[in-house]
């Protein structure tokens, strides 16, 4: 197959020869420019990178990952398999079955469910999605699937936690997420002086994942995706022009262009899925070979260097960055939710890493399975593993999102042009949902006021500028570091809070059964 | 003491004060009370930003605040200055079904509803107010030009 830089390349020739028209001396200068930046961060984002993946002590397992799987495992098992028992549930509060007419024109589950979806819908289902597979084999898939639906637990509790901590002011605004349920929560637990110390620390993490996951690996990827159908240019034009767009939103309040996108996103995702599922149904008699691939994948690694670890190791990281649950984050955007019941709020949570990883990841993972871009020596049937890029040898020797580019650009030619703007829409949401996020971690911390707000802002807009320019690597390590750490504090809170969601649950069950809790419709 | 209900679902764009007279002459005609519907257009899945969620109930009291006292309390004055009895309801939701719903509560007898007077072409693919009426309204419906 043809690499789909050529392909594409070929369709936009006014814009690629403006770009090859750029003297060489300017785009050398422009390169190095982007060297630079990737020199400084890389060398300062280095040591926290280490800490956060480094080993469990005598394996090769990051000790964080185990974190998050073993949290998911205990919530699962704590409150009882809550996100299978719930879902019918779930769907039924996001349907709008249980809520009270008069409350008409308050925040809706649905409304929450898609606003925090949005801010995690987005380049893991994509990008994140080909860097596991193409590192852990499709393997990574089985795992990735299984971490997501343990993850639903985890949400489960954060989000509950979230709604029944959060701050309300007379002005009827609210402010919620895990800064507010690890001080109070913890403070009734009898932990006030430890809940106030995690609370400072998750919110410094929070600013960190909000300008590295909710940001530079979002502008890095989006770039790329540009690039490839371009042609290649320097990363910090991109991010200068991204950066202009998340200033005049987040800064200048225009927010016709948020809610656009806001509108256009839930439109792209299901026509993300669509597609996949016309590729995958067109290569219908190889679904069961897929399937296959990813069962002995899981517990072989069918060639892939680390075997069952490897594939586990990247099914678990990915699922983690792209549902983000037990991370946090979603907290935020959920406590703004108007509800009696907090519990509620964590019914409808469950379904974002359903809907996140098991839903979407799988369907990009699959295609690229299905399209055949990673590639398999035909006589022993395992996966050609290139130890110098430390990934299986893909067609057109690509990673990342031009990966998946690639796999529904082998299907249907014209994709990766919806594709790029798919990515660059996501992109745009989840870092306008992390501004949010990043900017309600920094006022926890500084304190509420214009100014403490605007610093932010501009903060973040300059890292918009750096996650374009980088390369893939230091970024990717960078993003993944920063999100996990928040999950680092977040989790060790919810061990503490999770009897007072358990006490809710059993309230909550007990008065639905007696009909205490009325279903409107 | 009035001995029906008429339902007046208000707006208050242009042209609604000729509606709010005509059900007023009416009423005082059938010695009704009126009944004052004005419905702020909601849908419980439109998407909104953090931002936006986190300021919606604030938003939310302002709407109705300002439904209230600009929109509801200076018709509701009008009615009383008439000699007739009057009440209003603000909701939230689609205008035509919530109209209706109402209507049905209050056991109306009539519903009046000004001419949208749009000849956009919203309108003429998704119906307009007075059209949804005309066509699911469960008593009479008369309207207004």
């Amino acid at each position: 197959m043809k690499p789909i830089q050529f392909a594409t390349r070929a369709a936009l020739p006014a814009l690629g020869t403006a770009l090859a028209a750029l003297p060489a001396q300017a785009q050398e200068a422009a390169h190095s420019v982007d060297e630079k930046i990737n020199e400084v961060v890389g060398s300062v984002t280095g040591p926290f990178v280490n800490f956060i993946f480094a080993p469990f002590p005598g394996t090769s397992f990051p000790w964080i990952v185990l974190w998050l799987v073993v949290a998911a495992t205990i919530f699962t098992l704590y409150f009882a398999f809550v996100q299978f028992r719930a879902f019918p549930h779930s769907i039924a509060l996001v349907s709008g079955k249980y809520s009270d007419p008069n409350d008409a024109g308050e925040v809706s589950h649905f409304q929450a469910l898609a606003t925090a979806l949005s801010g995690t819908v987005g380049l893991g289902n994509i990008a994140g999605v080909a860097v596991a597979v193409s590192i852990g084999g499709p393997g990574a898939t089985f795992w990735m699937i299984l971490a997501g639906l343990m993850g639903m637990a985890s949400k489960f509790t954060e989000c509950t936690l979230g709604v029944k901590y959060r701050n309300e002011y007379p002005d009827g605004t609210v402010s919620g997420g895990p800064m507010y349920y690890l001080k109070k929560g913890m403070a009734e637990r009898g932990f006030a002086g430890l809940g106030s110390v995690l609370a400072i620390i998750f919110s410094i993490f929070c600013v960190l994942g909000s300008l590295g996951g909710g940001n530079m690996f979002q502008a890095n990827q989006a770039h790329a995706q540009l690039a490839n159908i371009i042609g290649d240019y320097p990363g910090w034009i991109t991010g200068v022009i991204f950066a202009a767009i998340v200033f005049a939103v987040i800064i200048g309040g225009l927010k016709s262009i948020a809610q656009v996108t806001e509108k256009v996103v839930p439109f792209m995702g299901v026509l993300y899925v669509g597609t996949a599922l016309i590729i995958i149904f067109m290569n219908f008699d190889k679904i069961g070979w897929a399937f296959g691939q990813i069962f002995d994948g899981a517990f072989t690694g069918l060639g892939v260097a680390g075997g069952l670890v490897g594939a586990l190791i990247q099914g678990f990281k990915r699922a983690a960055f792209s549902n983000e649950a037990g991370v946090g984050s979603a907290a935020i955007a959920h406590s703004a939710v108007r509800t009696k019941e907090p519990i509620t709020e964590g019914f409808v949570s469950l379904l974002e890493p359903f809907i996140d990883t098991v839903v979407i990841c799988t369907m990009t993972a699959l295609v690229i399975v299905i399209t055949g871009v990673l590639q398999i020596d035909p006589e022993t049937g395992q996966y050609i593993w290139n130890a110098d890029l430390g990934r299986v040898e893909t067609v057109g020797d690509v990673s990342g999102v031009a990966l998946t580019s690639a796999a529904f650009g082998s299907a249907i030619s014209w994709f990766p042009y919806v594709l790029a703007l798919a990515v660059i829409l996501f992109a745009f949401s989840t870092m306008i949902s992390w501004s949010y996020y990043g900017l309600k971690a920094w006022t926890y911390m500084f304190g509420e006021g214009k100014f403490q707000e605007l610093s932010f802002k501009i903060l973040f807009c300059i890292f918009v500028v750096i996650g374009a320019a980088m390369n893939l690597g230091p970024v990717i390590d960078f993003s993944d570091a920063a999100i996990f750490a928040m999950a680092l504090i977040n989790i060790i809170g919810l061990y503490f809070l999770m009897p007072i969601v358990k006490a809710e649950l059993n309230s909550y069950q007990s008065r639905l059964k007696s009909g205490e809790i009325k279903r409107y419709a | 003491m009035a001995t029906e209900t008429f339902v007046v679902a208000y707006e208050n764009k242009e042209g609604d004060d000729g509606l709010l007279d005509y059900a007023i002459a009416r009423a005082k005609k059938d010695n009704a009370a009126l009944l004052l519907v004005h419905i702020l257009e909601w849908s419980p899945y439109k998407f909104l930003t953090p931002q936006e969620l986190e300021e919606r109930h604030a938003r939310r009291k302002e709407e109705l605040a300002r439904a209230k006292e600009v929109i509801l309390d200076p018709a509701l004055a009008k009615v009383a200055a008439a000699g007739l009895e009057g009440d209003c309801r603000i909701r939230y939701g689609s205008v035509v079904e919530l109209v209706v719903e109402i209507a049905t509560e209050a056991d109306a007898s009539m519903i009046f509803v000004g001419r949208s007077g749009t000849q956009s072409m919203t309108a003429r693919i998704f119906g307009s107010v007075p059209l949804g009426l005309a066509q699911i309204a469960p008593v009479p419906t008369v309207i207004v030009p």
